[in-house]
């Protein structure tokens, strides 16, 4: 059985429209949220790394915290508050794409900010402290500071989307998995499986992988660019 | 780089504590099976559908069961009729509780289940707002209730999971001449429980489905504004037959453990605990037993 899955999902990469739709939504989704948890997460994981201050070690306790989000969790409460019920139902946004990207958000934003905190935590005082008296304004320092720092920053994005892009829960909960409008690679997967069609799902646990593999080979070399220079 | 050392360090760890997490797993494991077999004995899986299991019918069964054959555990998977079938041709499930008399006899057929039998029907409704903008209410058929929802184009959400409800649905579109495919019809590829919040929750007003009676009236607290409108077309019909996996498939399934259950169910015993649920919170029972019938 499995023999014949694997031949008929790659048939299926290679002709189906449909599959390609549900992948292409699925990144349109997935990487709308990792570029606004880069936007919101980035800069504020600056700050809070180049900065000592009263309450940071509960702060980024809270942050890591975050990091490990029950989806389910998120969904839900993205849930209740679009919910025609809930207090933004007015906005109509259940079982939409934007309800999807804000329940990805939710899950991205404290990776991308815990990995960016520590990364600036981590670039040597000296670096800063010597652009500083240099004549430096804080926001040259600051950018002395990601660039020390970028190969984690890039970091943050690609576990950001490694995260969002393999999450079922809170898209399933918020999106609804409408036919040719929220379905996304994870929840078709779940879909055809209920179904007990293992082709089309493993298809799009192929490309699932693929994207992942391609992420840290990114992430690999990378790492590899700033050990060399 | 202080990662290297962390990373040896860890591995020598996990090398000194893995002989006694051995020695630990071991014990649990050997205590685990020995409360087994003072406990109870064989363990049955039962594949069966969302839309049972989310009506509540199971928890009413399985203790009622319990309390007559002590010496079987059942464990009801819920899935799609779909997946449900393939349970059975992988042999993954011993007994199958579904409503797809068609996908059943082909599955019989095909030599993976022994043979169908009859344990009760339930209905489908068409359900929606209660405002009924489609005017399903004074249809005089099934069909023509929802050729007004697609004349309108108002709302549907269908399962769209390949469920023994999906089926009857679409049966329903097809005998009504009509290929739903607009943007007012939308496929959702889920449960029934979930199907109905999405209709409940989509466009101004909500949206039409078609629901097993059992699901939307044990939800139905939970779906203000929406209600039955269209019932009792003969196309609504809701046959649940039991199918014990075949043995000459699956040698590891218990035979006799799929042969007490599905006995039981056709008991007057299994007939009435079928016949009784649901008559205290809905005042009428959700599933007719008919074994035999």
């Amino acid at each position: 059985m499995l023999r014949e899955s694997v031949s008929e999902a790659v048939r299926l990469l290679l002709t189906d429209a449909e599959v390609w739709s549900i992948i292409l939504r699925s990144l349109l989704v997935s990487g709308t949220a990792v570029l606004m948890a880069g936007l919101v997460g980035i800069p504020l994981g600056v700050v809070i790394g180049m900065h000592r201050f009263r309450g940071r070690g509960p702060l980024v306790s809270v942050i890591n915290t975050g990091m490990a989000l029950p989806p389910v969790v998120v969904g839900l409460v993205v849930f209740m508050l679009l919910s025609r019920s809930g207090p933004l139902g007015s906005l109509g946004l259940l079982y939409s794409k934007q309800a999807m990207v804000v329940a990805q958000l939710v899950l991205a934003v404290p990776l991308v900010l815990g990995i960016t905190v520590s990364g600036v935590s981590s670039v040597p005082r000296e670096a800063l402290t010597q652009a500083r008296s240099l004549g430096a304004s804080w926001l040259q320092t600051a950018l002395v500071a990601v660039s020390e720092a970028r190969v984690l920053l890039l970091v943050a994005i690609v576990a950001g989307m490694g995260r969002v892009i393999a999450e079922v829960g809170a898209v399933m909960m918020v999106g609804g998995n409408i036919t040719g409008e929220t379905q996304v690679m994870t929840t078709a997967i779940m879909e055809e499986v209920r179904k007990g069609n293992f082709a089309p799902a493993l298809a799009l646990g192929i490309i699932l992988l693929t994207i992942a593999f391609a992420a840290n080979g990114l992430m690999a070399r990378l790492e590899q660019r700033t050990i060399d220079t | 780089m202080q990662f290297s050392a962390y990373a040896r360090q860890g591995v020598r760890f996990a090398a000194r504590i893995l002989p006694a997490l051995l020695v630990v797993a071991a014990a649990m494991g050997s205590a685990g099976c020995s409360t087994d077999d003072n406990g109870a004995g064989a363990r049955l899986l039962v594949a069966s559908t969302t839309s049972t299991y989310d009506s509540g019918l199971f928890d009413a069964l399985l203790p009622a069961f319990k309390a007559a054959h002590p010496d079987y555990d059942v464990v009801v998977n819920a899935v799609g009729t779909g997946e449900a079938l393939k349970l059975g041709e992988s042999c993954d499930a011993d007994v199958l509780l579904v409503h797809a008399p068609a996908a059943e006899q082909e599955f019989v057929d095909a030599g993976f289940g022994v043979e169908r039998r009859r344990i009760m029907y339930n209905d489908f409704v068409i359900v929606g707002p209660e405002n009924d903008a489609a005017g399903v209410a004074s249809a005089d058929s099934a069909a023509e209730a929802f050729a007004r929802i697609a004349a309108g184009g108002f709302g549907f959400v269908s399962r769209g999971d390949d469920s023994g409800t999906n089926k009857a649905e679409l049966r329903i579109w097809e005998s009504a001449g009509l290929e739903p495919s607009d943007g007012w019809y939308r496929t959702v590829g889920q449960g029934m429980g979930a199907t109905l919040r999405i209709a409940l929750e989509t466009g101004a007003e909500g949206a039409y489905t078609l629901a097993d009676r059992g699901t939307f009236l044990s939800m139905r607290e939970n779906l203000p504004g929406m209600a039955i409108l269209f019932e009792g077309d003969p196309a609504l019909y809701n046959q649940y037959s039991a199918v014990a996996v075949d043995p000459g498939h699956c040698p590891e399934t218990d035979v006799a453990a799929a042969e007490t259950f599905i006995e039981w169910l056709e008991s007057d015993a299994g007939q009435q605990t079928i016949a009784d649920f649901g008559v205290d919170r809905y005042g009428r029972s959700l599933f007719v037993p008919n074994a035999g019938d």
